[in-house]
This record gives structure tokens, C-alpha cells and sequence, in this order.
């Protein structure tokens, strides 16, 4: 299979990789840019380890081909710290407990940084809704709802430069 | 009033938490190494078959495929973590004559890519004589059942015996005896980081393994044994795994094959298993089959039990062994049981392993007894809460020839649940409230794996600056043992958790702990920081002693890194000073003090245990039988609390765990073939199943802990099954006692019930 020319602006740089057309996004973020915040799971889409921003919008990285992804924007995990300080949901997470092992964490805070873009102030059931396809074995939820909950409700702002 | 402590019991955030949430955390699915290759492994589609012949030329010829291992490669050693005795070691992990269970490992590939490896098993022919394959463990233990092991007649693995009291004259004594029969389901661990490892053996002789592991030490040493080097050759590195949950301290294949193909080629290996095979060939929760037999006086006192059990042992031992005790301990936890008989049977079948799983055997005992006593509650017309009032252990008590409870709050906990049920009031219709009541150890007494070090030691070294190196052998798979251990050492040394840096997860730099299973590490590590926290203590103190020249019936300590007398806190010396000078005064030798604990003459099961009790409030549908969980709430005895922070996640993770335990979990099986090996079939809860969760501490001081500490987060999982059970019971009053309680299930006993209820109606009518 012949190798095809994409381009990508990941985290805010931009990249041009050739990649074989069958490569998968997660694939391309992991193995070629090194990007290895963004974790897999499994193999059929069900756990959302594997999320990240596409054009603002969550997906799920290992249910994209990268060229699917041609001209597109991506946000990591490792895009979510500006200049080295740390964003108003890590912090949450951090104040809240709201990670045990780490796996499923870059996952769920990429798809809480979606809700909370769609829906600045979401309801307890929403937040739920939003982080549903996030799989976490560790916490029982609970604290990364509070901890999104909080974000929401302003207790977290972006930290000045 | 100058507080008792400075760190402890004080939320602190997680010491790894920044590299998590940053993706800084390099786990080893993340590690990639110049010129490393990628393992593929072939597994047996028999539950049950000899190998006659493998034939690995096609593969090796495929561009890209550097090698192919099978058994013949291999020592032809059978392993297993319960190394004192042989004849339980009984897993080659690559088969040389036989597989036992779909997905048992027969060959190993590596390649240059993962494609290539994976396109290569498909060359790879092996010849099978298909052979009669048994599942069920009461078929396996029948004579004339096909059998697995030559050296296990009936198929019996394991048997285990506890007894105390006189159980027939106990029943001869009992107003009421109850019988039951139960079946407790088995449940997969679904790390999010499935097994994985990367191995690079190099030409000096010396291999390096980075792998998700639970205990690098055991991985160390059962390696060493299977590849025939010296245990201190072999580098064990787990920085960051990505759960654990039982499923993680024995040898795997990944590990193994990883490993051997590396050997060969000299080059990094690294295998990651996919989520079917963690699904369908690691270890698994032991199912269970329980048979109940109660005795009790007419006011709900407990007089005999009588407890037989046959588990599911899958092809081979792995740490099923200790599940078998386990569960005949706690089948009897936590009350004070005047006569109890326990005998189990694990058997061996044609189907994945069964072993170790968060709870150990104990989640299953809990479900059992917790929903017989409910039941014989009811009979007799006692209160739930009541009867177990009534026979709660308490302090002080001996649990006969097996144990000695020290600290114990179980009747508070009881208090504090009883509270709350009574204030949450009226349910709405179709809700029902359950409780269960719970203990388990803080970690494990047994040496079966017969290592001659402590079970757990620490190094603490003080630099210059003050900064405190602290080296543990434990390991952090997410519970937060890193975190505990950093506030025990700075809580002892008095200094702050930021002036600890710990070093977890590397057999080339730790000390030796047996790892973090059978909930150890705060009360087993924790003890051994402490000590060595004070050993590097006492040596400040003697230069400050000397500094400070009081009066000699003063004495000193170090508290929020002031060092000063206890007697007269305001005279002191800045803790960062006297570092200073300590290291000068030793000839500029780092400050470094060793601790190390072993637990000696604390019964047959381990030296402490936590307590609790949990109350489930649950929703039926009556349409459909399906369970919604509305409110968990648990009183919660785990001694001192050490961090708040991280006992809240283990409970309310406890939580999710067990109640997909109790209601959505399980690996239904068609001839040895697990049906659902995938996320999406393999229901977990998810965010919108959680209910609310709350926690009520009670706080007891073990005197056996660091600091008081127990467990607090394994034993969490014990309840929740039981609880469920008991408040479907209550909300449309059917007693299941087969998991899991599927609205199939649940259904069905709704509708039969009915039935029953109408025909009787009919009958009276005639």
C-alpha cells in the first residue's frame, strides 16, 4: 500500500507525515509524533482512552483513519496545559482525586473539556451523559463528575500568564 | 492545641497526579526503544488438546519475522506463585504437550512490526489431538471426568479445611437451621492498561523488563526460575500501571514470551495483549459454588455454620490457592461464629484460570452469608441491623486458632448505617434498602511464595538539602500507595510530603516488598517507611540533642520541619539546619535509615482488619426486572484514616466494581469459550450507573498500623453484591442467590413469584 501525505496541526504545531492509508489516528499520535498521552483500551471504540479533539469536537482517535484527519486540527491531552500551567480541569482533577491509575485520564478530560465546551453549564446527568462513553475501572465516576462540576459551576479559572 | 498530626488524615492530591493528567506518565504500553521489536502470541481454539507438532518454518519465513518460540524453547519449567509447594507450580505458560483452556499460549512471534507478527501466527500450524474437556467443577470432580493434570485425581487442585467448635452439637443446639445453596459468578479485572510488556535482553547477560505488573518482585523471581538466570540479573521496572486489581502479580505471557523471544534475539521485544486476549487468557475472578448450612437461637443468636464449597479452578493453580482459604476465613467474618465447619474444594476445568481478583474470595463469602442471614432475619422476625448487633466481632476477640481482631468498629459502623436508613425514611414504591456487613485483612501472613526476605523494607536517605529520597519496594498500579507512604514517612521524619521524592518500581533500586495484592501496602510497607523514617530520625535527633543540649529528661522530635523539644515545642532548630550539620558531623555521609516488617505470631491470616458496613438503596423496574442503584452508603472502619483523599476513591471505585459484580458482570461460557470478551458485550458501569455515594469514618486506632492504619480499599469490594441482593429482597422480595442479578434474573423470580401467589390464591378459592 502506498503511503500517503497528510497534513496535521497537532497541539497547536503543525506536521506533514506520510502514513500508510490504513494507519488509524491514535496510531499516528502515538507512534510517529510520540504523543503517547493518548492511550488505548481496546480495539472496538468502547472505551474512550483513545479521545481527542477533532476540530473541537471529541472523538474516538482509534475509530479514525488518519487520513480522515487530512487538514485537520488535533487536541491531546499534552495540548491541554497552556504554556506550562496546568488547565482549570487538571487542577480539578488533581483537587478532586479524580484519577487513580492515570489510563483512562487524558481520555476523560479531553471529552470533559467537549462538554464543557458544548454545554458551559451542564446538570449533573449531563455531565454523566458526556463522560459516558469514557470507560474508568478505578474511580467510580463520582469524583470526575465533581471535579467537571466544579469547573463548571467557576470555582477553576484559566490561570493568569 | 498543637494538632496530634501535620500530614496525616489531610487530603492530600495524588503525588503522581501531575504526570497522569499531564500525559507525562510514561506506562510501559508507552515505551519504545531503539531497534525493539513486536510480539505476537499464537493460543490453542481447544479448551482441551495434546500438541503433536508445531511447524513454525512458514512463519519464520514471512519477511520481517525475526523469530518463533514454542515450548521447546522454553526450560520446560511449570511455574507458579506458590512456590513452597511443587506440585502447585503446574503452568508453562508456552505449552510443551498439552493445553488446558482456549487461549492457553502455544507459540510466540516477534516481528518488526505488530502487522507482520500478526499476520505470522496465522503460518504457524500446529497439530492437535483434540481431547474430552470438562468445564463444570461438579462434572470435573466426578470419576471418569477427563483430567487435566496427571498428578490431580478428580481434578482436585487444592483442598482446604478450617474448623473450630463442635458444629453437630451447635446445630443439636439451634432453635432454627437454615440451608442454602448459592452461585457466585466470575468477573474479569478489565484493567485499562491491558498485560504488556517490553524486555531487552543484552549481550552482557542481563535482561530488563518493563511491564504493568502489581509486583516487579515476584515478576523478578518467577523469570529468573523460568529463564534460568540469577534473580538479580533480571531488572524489574513498573513505574506507571495502569491497573491491577488482582490480575497483575503473576507471571504472564507477555511477560514470559517477551522475554524469551528477547533472549534469542538480543534484542527489545515488546507484547501488549488486545482485550480479547486480556479477556480470554489472563486470570479471572474464581466462581464459586456454596453450599449454607446456619444454625441459630430463636433471638437471632449465630450457633453453628457449616460452609462446603467447590470453585472453578480453570487449568491451572495460580493464586486460586489462597482464594479457597480466603473465602472460609471470611466466610465467617465478621462475627463471632461458637461453632463453624469450612471445607472447599477447587477443582480444575477446561477454562481460563481462576484466581486472585480485588476481594480474594471474600466478595463471594460476603454475597452468601450476607443474603442468608437476611433471609433468616426475616424467618425469625429479627431486625437486619439487629442480628448483626447481635453477633458482631468486637475488640479483642479471638476468631479461634486463625486470628485475633485488635482494632474492630464494626458495631459503630452498624450504629451509623442503622442512622441513616432510619433517617432516609419512606421509600417511594419498588425500592428496597440492603445492607451488608463486612471485614477484610490488611495483608498477608502466608509465605506460600517462600521468599526469604521481609515481606516489606524501606530505605530513607536524607540529602543535603533536606530533600528525603524514600525507596519502597511496593508498587503503585493507581491505589496510591505512593502517595500513603509519602505522608507516613513525612509524617514520622516531621517534614512535608514535598520534601519526599519517592523511587517505586524498579528491583535494580528498591528494597524488596512483596507487592501491592491482599491490600499490604499501608499497613505492610507503611510499617516498614515508618521505621525507616524514625531510624533517619533518630540520627537527626542525636545532633540536635547535642546541639540543643537540654536538660537529658527532655526529649525531642521533629514536627512540620522544626526540630525541637516535645516538652518546649518553641525551642528548636530549623529541620533544614540540622540536616546540614547531621551530614557534616557523619563525615558527609547522606543521612540513610532502614526499615523493614515481617509480621510475627498475628494468627494464621494477617495482622489487622478493617471493618465495615454498606447500605444499598435500589430501584427494581418491575417490567423488566432491571436494578437501578440509587444511593450507596458505607461506615467504614479502616483505622486511621491515612489520606481522604485517596480513601474515598478506592470506596467509591469499590463501589462501581462490586456493583457490576452484583448485576451486570459476567462471562457466560459456550465449551470453554468466554461469549462477551469485549467491552462492549462485557458490561462495566459507566458514569450514568453510578448511584450516590457516601462514606461515614470510623475511626479506630490499630495498634498493629502505621500510625493506626488498615486496609481501606480491597475489603470495600466485600458488601456490594450482598447488598444488592438484599435490597431487591426488600423492594419486591425475591431472594437470588445466583450472580449475577441480571434483570433476567430478576424477572423471572418477580414473575414466579406471582405465579405462586396467584396459584395459592386459586387453591384457597377451591
Amino acid at each position: 500500500m502506498e503511503k500517503r501525505l497528510i497534513r496535521i496541526k497537532v497541539n497547536g504545531d503543525y506536521y506533514e507525515l506520510y502514513i500508510k492509508p490504513k494507519k488509524l489516528l491514535v496510531e499516528v499520535l502515538r507512534d510517529e509524533l510520540e504523543l503517547t498521552g493518548t492511550k488505548r483500551g481496546c480495539n472496538t471504540g468502547s472505551c474512550g482512552a483513545c479521545t481527542v479533539l477533532l476540530n473541537g469536537h471529541s472523538v474516538k482517535s482509534c475509530s479514525v483513519l488518519a487520513l480522515q484527519a487530512d487538514g485537520a486540527e488535533i487536541i491531546t491531552v499534552e495540548g491541554l496545559e497552556n504554556s506550562g500551567r496546568l488547565s482549570p480541569l487538571q487542577i480539578s482533577f488533581l483537587d478532586h482525586g479524580a484519577f487513580q491509575c492515570g489510563f483512562c485520564t487524558p481520555g476523560m478530560l479531553i471529552s470533559a473539556v467537549a462538554l464543557l465546551r458544548e454545554n458551559p453549564n451542564p446538570s449533573e446527568e449531563e455531565i454523566r451523559g458526556g463522560i459516558h462513553g469514557n470507560l474508568c475501572r478505578c474511580t467510580g465516576y463520582n469524583s470526575i463528575v465533581r471535579a467537571i462540576k466544579a469547573v463548571a459551576e467557576g470555582k477553576y479559572r484559566e490561570e493568569e500568564k | 492545641m498543637r494538632k496530634k498530626y501535620t500530614v496525616i488524615n489531610t487530603p492530600i492530591h495524588n503525588i503522581d497526579g501531575v504526570a497522569k493528567i499531564t500525559g507525562r506518565a510514561k506506562y510501559t504500553f508507552d515505551i519504545k526503544l531503539p531497534q525493539m521489536l513486536y510480539g505476537k502470541i499464537l493460543r490453542s481454539p481447544y479448551p482441551h488438546a495434546r500438541i503433536l507438532k508445531i511447524d513454525t518454518s512458514r512463519a519464520e519465513k514471512l519477511p520481517g519475522v525475526k523469530a518463533v518460540v514454542t515450548g521447546k524453547d522454553t526450560r520446560g519449567v511449570k511455574q507458579g506463585i506458590w512456590r513452597r509447594y511443587k506440585e502447585l507450580c503446574d503452568e508453562e505458560i508456552l505449552a510443551r504437550e498439552k493445553v488446558r483452556y482456549i487461549g492457553e499460549p502455544v507459540a510466540a512471534v516477534a516481528a518488526v512490526d505488530e502487522d507482520t507478527a500478526e499476520e505470522a501466527l496465522d503460518l504457524i500450524d500446529v497439530e492437535y489431538e483434540i481431547l474430552p474437556a470438562v468445564f463444570e467443577p461438579i462434572e470435573a470432580i466426578k470419576e471418569g471426568a477427563p483430567q487435566l493434570h496427571e498428578n490431580a485425581e478428580r481434578n482436585i487442585n487444592v483442598t482446604r479445611h478450617i474448623e473450630w467448635g463442635d458444629v453437630d452439637e451447635g446445630f443439636k443446639q439451634s432453635d432454627y437451621v437454615r440451608e442454602d445453596w448459592f452461585r457466585c459468578s466470575s468477573q474479569a479485572h478489565v484493567c485499562m492498561e491491558t498485560h504488556c510488556a517490553v524486555a531487552s535482553f543484552t549481550p552482557e547477560g542481563k535482561l530488563t523488563l518493563w511491564t504493568s505488573t502489581q509486583s516487579h518482585y515476584y515478576i523478578q523471581v518467577l523469570l529468573a526460575d523460568m529463564l534460568g538466570l540469577r534473580e538479580s540479573d533480571i531488572r524489574v521496572i513498573s513505574r506507571y500501571t495502569g491497573g491491577g486489581f488482582g490480575s497483575k502479580f503473576e507471571l504472564d505471557s507477555a511477560q514470559f514470551c517477551s522475554a524469551l523471544l528477547s533472549m534469542k534475539l538480543r534484542r527489545p521485544v515488546k507484547i501488549v495483549l488486545n482485550r480479547e486476549e486480556e479477556f480470554m487468557a489472563t486470570k479471572r475472578r474464581t466462581p464459586m459454588f456454596y453450599y449454607l448450612r446456619t444454625g441459630v437461637k430463636k433471638d437471632g443468636r449465630f450457633v453453628a455454620k457449616e460452609a462446603r464449597v467447590f470453585t472453578e479452578g480453570g487449568a491451572y493453580t495460580a493464586m486460586g490457592a489462597t482464594a479457597l482459604y480466603l473465602t472460609g476465613f471470611f466466610q465467617a467474618f465478621p462475627y463471632v461464629w461458637p461453632n463453624y465447619r469450612y471445607d472447599g474444594y477447587r477443582v480444575y476445568t477446561n477454562t481460563e484460570p481462576t484466581s486472585a481478583m480485588r476481594g480474594f474470595g471474600a466478595p463471594q463469602a460476603t454475597f452468601c452469608a450476607e443474603t442468608q442471614i437476611e433471609l433468616i432475619a426475616d424467618e425469625l422476625g429479627i431486625d437486619s441491623i439487629e442480628i448483626r448487633r447481635k453477633n458482631a466481632m468486637y475488640p479483642g476477640y479471638e476468631v479461634p486458632g486463625q486470628a485475633w481482631i485488635q482494632s474492630c468498629g464494626l458495631r459503630e459502623c452498624l450504629d451509623r448505617i442503622e442512622e441513616w436508613i432510619k433517617k432516609r425514611g419512606e421509600l417511594p414504591p419498588h425500592r428496597g434498602i440492603g445492607i451488608a456487613a463486612y471485614g477484610f485483612m490488611s495483608g498477608g501472613i502466608f509465605n506460600w511464595f517462600d521468599t526469604p526476605y521481609a515481606f516489606s523494607s524501606a530505605l530513607v536517605k536524607i540529602n543535603i538539602d533536606g530533600k528525603v529520597d524514600l525507596f519502597v519496594g511496593s508498587q503503585d498500579m493507581g491505589q496510591g500507595s505512593n502517595t500513603t507512604l509519602a505522608m507516613i514517612c513525612a509524617e514520622e521524619l516531621g517534614v512535608r510530603v514535598e520534601d519526599i521524592r519517592i523511587h517505586m518500581g524498579d528491583t535494580d533500586i528498591c528494597p524488596v516488598d512483596l507487592g501491592a495484592w491482599g491490600s499490604r501496602e499501608t499497613l505492610m510497607q507503611g510499617n516498614a517507611v515508618k521505621m525507616a523514617a524514625a531510624d533517619a530520625k533518630r540520627q537527626i535527633l542525636e545532633f540536635a540533642a547535642a546541639k540543643l543540649s537540654p536538660n537529658i529528661v527532655y526529649d525531642l522530635d521533629i514536627k512540620d520541619r522544626w526540630v525541637h523539644l516535645i516538652a518546649r515545642p518553641e525551642r528548636g532548630l530549623s529541620y533544614f539546619d540540622v540536616v546540614k550539620e547531621a551530614i557534616r558531623g557523619k563525615d558527609g555521609q547522606p543521612i540513610i535509615g532502614r526499615g523493614h516488617y515481617t509480621p510475627h505470631r498475628k494468627g494464621m491470616i494477617s495482622p489487622a482488619y478493617s471493618f465495615g458496613v454498606q447500605a444499598v438503596e435500589v430501584e427494581v423496574e418491575q417490567e423488566t426486572g432491571k436494578i437501578i442503584l440509587h444511593n450507596c452508603v458505607t461506615a467504614h472502619d479502616c483505622g486511621q484514616v491515612i489520606n481522604p483523599l485517596g480513601v474515598q476513591g478506592q470506596l467509591e471505585g469499590a463501589i462501581a466494581m462490586a456493583a457490576g459484580y452484583g448485576f451486570t458482570e459476567d462471562l457466560p461460557m459456550d465449551e470453554g469459550k468466554i461469549l462477551n470478551p469485549n467491552l462492549v458485550d462485557y458490561k462495566i458501569l459507566r458514569a450514568p450507573d453510578m448511584p450516590k455515594t457516601e462514606v461515614m469514618e470510623v475511626e479506630t486506632y490499630e495498634p498493629e498500623g502505621p500510625f493506626g492504619a488498615k486496609e481501606a480499599g480491597e475489603g470495600l469490594t466485600n458488601p456490594t453484591a450482598g447488598a444488592v441482593a438484599n435490597a431487591v429482597y426488600r423492594a419486591v422480595g425475591v431472594s437470588i442467590k445466583n450472580l449475577p442479578l441480571t434483570a433476567e434474573k430478576v424477572l423471572k423470580a418477580i414473575k414466579e413469584k406471582e405465579n405462586k401467589k396467584e396459584d395459592e390464591g386459586r387453591n384457597e378459592g377451591i
